[in-house]
């Protein structure tokens, strides 16, 4: 009894003597600070009640790439209006156009009770709304799309003109006293992002180039903002697409040495941090959560009282809306849950 | 065709006239020619023509400032594709090496910020994972006998639902939270993503790190009994076997060599950037895999250098901020990107047809 005790012990001593130095290593490594302990405070996300209705199914179909930043926060949007009206979520996304298709085909026929579609290739699904009217589904369209949401018998939208929200960010730029702006596009081909610098390109007086970088690999990004403006010293504005590709180009500011100023579409929760500090002068705010939220609660006013947004005839615009450094600190507080 | 049947004398050739008598396979072949039928000299002319090209094209180029920027590119590509080649050479490649170097920084970013720990903790763990998922990589491959594109395409596949899924799970968002203000950042930054000046032009380390890994990989390659094995298992797997080559331990270990590789340039990403986006790396193994076979790696396995892939990446980092600096049209920029390529490997597959041809 005692002997083989004793070997059992000798046995475990090396897993505890490992654990203990695991903890303790933990311990006094521990950040005096940053982390997660510094930033831990409220819960997140709003909360407004929650409906009585009956329950309901409402399928979200996006094109969101996998893991951007922007779409999380249209999500959230969704799921937030979805919780507080006893709504079932079914979030899907593809950013290809007939696997999106396959998708909200996939909605149909799980016969839900409504669809939010983003149309960033409105063709490609058209032959799949029309099964979702003859199914009797309703269908609203989010983010993308306002040219066609009507054409395609959609029963509202919500979202940003693009081409709006890039002549208000090009009227912006004038204000500035902007003369060389570049227009920075993290991936060749995409429509909506075309659409902002074209929109951009109409209202903006000075001269205004497109750059394309490489989104999915960042050092790539920053040595390639960096040579534009070594290339041309005359380059006072960038203007950037999306909230971690503006973080990027501050830095190649920095390293090439330019006086170029950074503005940018879209937020998160590092960028409002650089409004404030002045590295980044304003961004143009689509606000995707509302996107996503009123999205769900339109198809819920449907069901339960009949309503349209907009009539049924005009879009619901939820941008563009610019925050710079008079209203950053209201925003700041909703971007550090991730959910502005 | 193998290089290693071109290098094979012909068998026909007539006895050399000379005070000696001799089959003409022991004969010297001229330096230059044993030269320029090295893996890397096709990749070395190729880069060169393309900085000449664009020294000439983009007069901005000419700025030690520019130059020190298309050499970043460089690094950061280069770095990975040294153990790219190496793992090419010894008749292997990795699909998962982009979105592998992504998942090292989400895991060091993650854990130092959650935890509230020195982000070396947080670099640490990070390491370990990243050779583990190499050790994975090559230990299924070994076990399975399935070719490294099954494998490793299923891991790729894996890791990128892993990065996103773990990182909302944890987050609760899809980019890991910023740990710049954090114990141990400034060390870790200095080690991985710092600059220093060289003569008024700021360079950055990972330039350095570059070139010395790659005299690293140079030395084990072609000095040590490990690089005749990478060889060895590259060109024949059975006949190194019969040999005695370790052939598990060669594979497992290149493996997790090109995870040492991810750890690096993900530890570069996020100190440099200090918060990560999941989604990225996506088709950066492609690029790397381009720098290789750039480089003189072949396909098969069993031929190349680790010299190769830097010219390599130099190539690919000097067309791709080349055209930048050009200030061409940017709606070709893809376009150019691949002729420009395609010229350079063109010249290097010229270049060694020419040298070996007898």
């Amino acid at each position: 009894m005692d002997r083989s005790s004793h070997a059992r012990s000798r046995r475990f001593a090396p897993a505890v003597a490992l654990a203990a130095a695991a903890a303790l290593t933990l311990a006094g490594c521990s950040s005096g600070s940053g982390g997660k302990k510094a930033d831990e405070e409220g819960d997140s996300g709003a909360s407004a009640g929650k409906a009585n209705t009956p329950r309901m199914t409402v399928a979200l179909v996006t094109h969101q790439a996998p893991g951007d930043t922007f779409w999380d926060i249209v999500r959230k949007g969704a799921q937030a209006a979805a919780d507080k009206d006893n709504v079932k979520l079914v979030y899907s996304a593809d950013p290809n156009a007939g696997n999106q298709a396959n998708l909200v085909q996939n909605a149909i026929d799980q016969k839900v009770d409504g669809i939010a579609v983003t149309l960033a290739k409105p063709d490609a699904l058209r032959s799949v709304l029309d099964k979702a009217e003859q199914a009797g589904i309703p269908v609203v369209g989010l983010n993308s799309g306002l040219a066609d949401w009507k054409k395609l018998g959609l029963m509202e939208f919500f979202g940003q003109d693009e081409s709006v929200a890039g002549e208000a960010l090009g009227k912006r730029l004038n204000e500035d006293g902007a003369k060389n702006a570049v227009c920075v596009i993290h991936e060749q081909g995409n429509v909506g992002l075309t659409q902002r610098c074209e929109g951009v390109k109409k209202t903006f007086e000075g001269s205004i180039e497109t750059l394309y970088v490489n989104g999915t690999d960042m050092p790539s990004v920053k040595s390639t903002i960096t040579a534009k403006l070594k290339q041309d010293g005359d380059i006072d504005h960038l203007v950037t697409l999306g909230a971690p590709f503006a973080m990027t180009a501050v830095q190649s500011v920095d390293e090439s040495g330019s006086k170029a100023k950074v503005a940018t579409f879209d937020l998160n929760k590092e960028l409002t941090g650089a409004i404030e500090k002045g590295d980044i002068e304003f961004a143009v705010d689509q606000q995707p959560y509302l996107q996503g939220y009123l999205a769900v609660d339109g198809l819920w006013l449907y069901k339960n009282n009949g309503n349209y947004s907009g009539g049924g005839e005009q879009p619901v615009l939820t941008g563009p809306a610019f925050v710079d450094k008079t209203n950053v600190k209201a925003v700041a507080e909703f971007a550090s849950k991730g959910t502005r | 065709m193998s290089m290693a049947q071109q290098a094979e004398p012909a068998v026909s050739t007539p006895p050399a006239p000379g005070p000696k008598e001799t089959d003409g396979r022991t004969r010297e072949r001229p330096v230059a020619l044993r030269l320029l039928a090295r893996p890397e000299v096709g990749v070395f002319l190729g880069a060169v023509a393309v900085f000449v090209f664009f020294l000439i094209a983009a007069p901005t180029l000419r700025d030690g400032g520019s130059m020190a920027t298309v050499l970043y590119q460089s690094s950061t590509i280069g770095i990975m594709a040294l153990p790219v080649a190496l793992l090419m050479i010894g008749g292997e490649f990795d699909l998962s090496a982009g979105v592998a170097v992504v998942t090292s920084a989400l895991t060091a970013g993650m854990l130092s910020y959650q935890l509230t720990v020195n982000v070396w903790m947080g670099v640490v763990v990070a390491l370990v994972a990243s050779l583990a998922v190499g050790a994975f990589n090559g230990w299924v491959l070994v076990k399975t006998g399935l070719p490294s594109f099954l494998v490793t395409l299923a891991t790729f596949l894996v890791l990128q639902g892993v990065n996103l899924a773990v990182t909302k799970l944890v987050t609760g968002n899809v980019a890991t939270d910023d740990i710049s203000d954090m114990d141990g950042f400034d060390q870790a930054k200095s080690l991985f993503a710092s600059s220093f000046d060289v003569g008024g032009v700021e360079v950055k380390i990972t330039v350095v790190w570059w070139l010395v890994f790659a005299a690293l990989a140079t030395w084990v390659l072609l000095r040590t009994k490990y690089g005749n094995w990478i060889f060895a298992v590259g060109g024949s797997q059975e006949s190194a076997r019969a040999v005695g080559v370790p052939v598990t331990f060669t594979k497992i270990t290149l493996f997790m060599l090109v995870g040492f590789g991810a750890w690096f340039v993900g530890m570069h990403q996020l100190f440099s950037f200090n918060t990560v986006q999941s989604g990225e790396g996506v088709g950066q193994e492609l690029i790397y895999i381009a720098a290789a076979v750039i480089g003189g790696c072949l396909l098969t396995g069993g031929y190349g250098s680790a010299i190769g892939p830097v010219f390599g990446a130099f190539m690919f980092g000097m067309v791709n901020q080349g055209i930048v600096f050009a200030g061409w049209n940017p709606d070709w920029f893809k376009a150019f990107l691949g002729v420009m390529l395609l010229g350079a490997v063109l010249i290097n597959l010229y270049v060694r047809r020419a040298a070996t041809r007898r």
